[in-house]
């Protein structure tokens, strides 16, 4: 594969990345799964001694494996929404965070489903879900979206590869023979020629299309789990486009978070850029506003009727001995603070903007937490329950332990895959023929100059 | 390269004709296999039994005709589906005359072989307002004619029958719950660990109609003992409660009974001005409930003698800290 002198470069400062599996690797590899293993033996605690070393009970029946589901589902938005929509405006800048993006769709919509199984009290009866799929059921509607959106992100995302793998094949690095190998049979014959360039620019962008409304539809169907069933708190209708807006808003976060930490571990300052922060920023801003938005006409609404049917749960959620300063959390880290610090220029910079991205998936995470617990303690049916643990749901070391494991697989798979794939891409910059795209230019500053 | 072709497509229509021809003979021998296995023939068998008939006289009937009561394990997994031909369960509570004596919570548990904390059927104590009165409030299973339920179940694993009941197939159930969310009534309870089932029962094959042996990693409920009407029996909480609360019927015969008295289901509901609970969720439950009206006990009469345990429950509407 022939690179322009942009690639060659762009290559070169990557390549020690995916030839060299240093200490520092293996030392944060081993830190990750040292969080995993604990995770496994909690799981083995819970198939053991039964579901009753959860904190879950006939009331608060989903809990914190349900609220990391949704979380990992929604932070997989990065990719779908991020990548996707920004690569069907032809946005010149998101070249190098469309990897990082997908990536981070492809991991979270792996770990997501994985708290289902954690959650579902017969693990050894999970083929029913196919023998037996009733479709009147929004649990079946969601293995089926999230199966069909996995397909289509992990597609998106080995299409961008594709080149690139055809570029690792072609330029003799410093590695094993199976990684040699590996490249050679994912780059597909690529070689270049113009047919191949031409299917894959098709391919990619039918791809693209495709994913927004899958993503769209993927994230409804989820809230519709929750927004289908006759409980006060989860009835509404906008849950819907809540659930979505709140999935692209928590996916941008973690995108930024993630460029943030790339940018410093490998010295990427002059490819991931202020001007990325920034612009990610914005549309950060834009979304958190929206979520704002949504957030607030939902709760006045709530609050402002007088039917008991809400009652119970907005007083939860609004009084500081129960759920009062969650749900402050959850909106000032998670809507204002994210807003003012995008706002005022003196803010608008990538450590600033990093630090409220992280508090902002935090809030957020917790938002979905206090969708799911208030909600689940407030049946219409008083509960007249002596015992505490049926009254008030309290998580238990096993569900902690066990959403850690979840993070630290997170972080491990990320920490694997940028071993075998640069994690700025190297084909996107630039075409060696005639190009619609023009090679990319550098400044007097070493940035990209946007086309 | 034309022969080659014409070949091609020959194989290609006998292909298709062959596959069409094995389909529509396994069609045929499966609805014939089908038909086969349907009603047996009755065999008299010659052995006499006495019967005393309702005008009081005494008959002898072939044994074979009288109703022989499956072994409620032998029911297939279809028939446990089906339902009783022609049955539309029913039952209205009575609210006026409970005193929550718990003789209908206990017979349950008894019947299904479910520890204390286990309660398919609970009594709540139930104050609509500030300053309505309350009132004692037995509710089972409504086994609603729209249930939320079964329409949330992914598996199919919980399903509402042709005799009213909805039943969960504990043998299908994955465990997600789903169900729990959606029940607005609080009904369901799941087995978070392995149940403790006498060890003669752990071993029987489940019936979704006796919900016996219960099993760990599923969803339980009120099934308004099918096994007890096959048998022309009432549910143990009809028949335990002192004061006849439950009235238990089928709404075809449109006849309910508590044991004692035998009512027109029609007549009763409409002479008592039955309700049902929630009615505005549009899950139409098949449980009415008659206002408690003209009590037959004072409210405090199931509280003063409950152990200390039980009376926590209620102690926020017995004796509230003004």
């Amino acid at each position: 594969m022939e690179l322009n002198k942009f690639q060659q470069e762009l290559f070169e400062k990557q390549r020690p990345v995916i030839e060299k599996f240093g200490k520092k690797t293996w030392g944060w590899t081993i830190f990750f799964l040292l969080w995993i293993l604990v995770g496994w033996y909690a799981l083995y605690l819970q198939i053991a001694k039964g579901h009753s070393v959860t904190g879950m009970r006939d009331n608060v029946v989903w809990g914190l494996y349900i609220a990391n589901f949704i979380f990992f589902i929604g932070i997989s938005y990065a990719g779908a929404v991020i990548s996707g929509i920004l690569h069907i405006l032809k946005v010149e800048w998101r070249k190098p965070i469309i990897r990082i993006a997908e990536i981070i769709t492809v991991i979270s919509t792996i770990i997501g489903p994985i708290y289902i199984l954690l959650c579902v009290g017969r693990l050894d009866r999970l083929h029913h879900l196919f023998l037996y799929p009733r479709l009147q059921s929004p649990i079946t509607w969601d293995v089926f979206a999230i199966a069909t959106y996995f397909t289509g992100s992990v597609i998106f995302l080995y299409l961008a590869l594709i080149k690139d793998f055809a570029i690792y094949r072609d330029a003799k690095l410093n590695i094993p023979k199976w990684k040699q190998k590996a490249y050679k049979i994912l780059a597909l014959g690529y070689r270049g020629t113009h047919g191949q360039k031409r299917h894959i620019k098709i391919s990619t962008n039918l791809m693209a299309i495709v994913i927004v409304p899958l993503a769209i539809i993927v994230h409804s169907v989820l809230s519709w789990i929750f927004g289908m069933t006759l409980r006060p708190g989860w009835h509404s209708t906008i849950f819907g486009p809540y659930f979505v807006l709140a999935a692209i808003y928590s996916g941008t976060g973690v995108l930024i978070i993630a460029m943030w930490v790339y940018r410093k571990m490998y010295k990427l300052d002059s490819l991931l850029t202020d001007k990325h922060f920034i612009y990610l920023g914005y549309i950060m801003m834009a979304l958190g506003a929206g979520y704002g938005y949504f957030t607030f006409s939902e709760y006045l609404t709530d609050w402002f009727s007088s039917e008991k049917w809400n009652s119970e749960v907005i007083e939860k959620l609004f009084n500081p001995a129960k759920y009062g300063w969650w749900f402050l959390f959850a909106n000032v880290a998670g809507i204002t603070l994210p807003i003012f610090i995008v706002a005022f220029p003196k803010t608008r910079k990538p450590n600033w903007i990093a630090l409220a991205s992280f508090f902002m998936v935090i809030a957020l995470w917790v938002k979905r937490y206090l969708i799911i617990v208030p909600t689940l303690e407030s049946p219409l049916l008083p509960m007249q329950d002596t015992r505490i643990e049926y009254v008030k749901y309290s998580a238990t070391w096993v569900e902690w332990a066990l959403t850690f494991a979840g993070i630290a697989t997170f972080f491990l798979f990320f920490t694997l895959l940028s071993k075998f794939i640069t994690i700025i891409p190297i084909s996107e910059f630039g075409e060696t023929e005639k190009a619609k795209i023009p090679a990319v230019e550098m400044d007097h500053k070493n940035e990209i100059v946007p086309a | 390269m034309k022969e080659q072709e014409e070949i091609n497509d020959n194989g290609r229509r006998g292909f298709i004709k062959n596959v069409a021809i094995a389909t529509v003979a396994t069609a045929a021998c499966g609805s014939l296999s089908c038909s086969c296995s349907s009603k047996k023939e009755v065999v008299v068998s010659g052995s006499k039994i006495k019967l005393l008939s309702p005008d009081g006289e005494i008959v002898e009937i072939d044994s074979v005709y009288l109703n022989h009561h499956e072994n409620m394990a032998v029911l297939s997994q279809h028939e446990q589906r089906v339902g009783m031909a022609g049955k539309k369960f029913v039952m209205v509570v009575d609210l006026s005359r409970c005193k929550n004596a718990r003789k209908c919570v206990t017979a349950c548990q008894k019947h299904h072989y479910r520890p204390e904390e286990t309660e398919w059927l609970t009594v709540k104590l139930m104050k609509d307002s500030d300053k309505a009165a309350p009132y004692w409030f037995p509710k089972q299973c409504f086994h609603c004619d729209n249930p939320p339920c079964v329409k949330v179940c992914p598996v199919d694993a919980t399903f509402k029958r042709d005799d009213g009941l909805v039943l969960i197939d504990n043998d299908r159930c994955i465990g997600c719950k789903f169900c729990m969310a959606a029940c607005p009534y609080s009904t369901r309870v799941f087995n978070w660990d392995e149940p403790d089932m006498p060890f003669d029962i752990r071993d029987l094959k489940y019936n979704a109609e006796t919900g016996v042996p219960a099993k760990v990693g599923t969803v339980e409920k009120c099934d308004f003992c099918p096994d007890r009407s096959r048998e022309g029996l009432l549910p143990p909480c009809v028949e335990a409660c002192p004061n006849g609360v439950f009235y238990f019927g089928d709404e075809n015969e449109d006849t309910v009974s508590n044991g004692d008295e035998t009512l027109s289901f029609s007549q009763l509901i409409k002479d008592r001005a039955a309700y049902r609970y929630q009615e505005d969720l549009g899950t139409k439950p098949r449980v009415y409930y008659l206002p408690p009206k003209d009590r037959q006990f004072p409210v405090e009469r199931g509280y003063e003698n409950l152990p200390d345990k039980l009376k926590e429950r209620f102690k926020d509407i017995m004796e509230p800290k003004s």
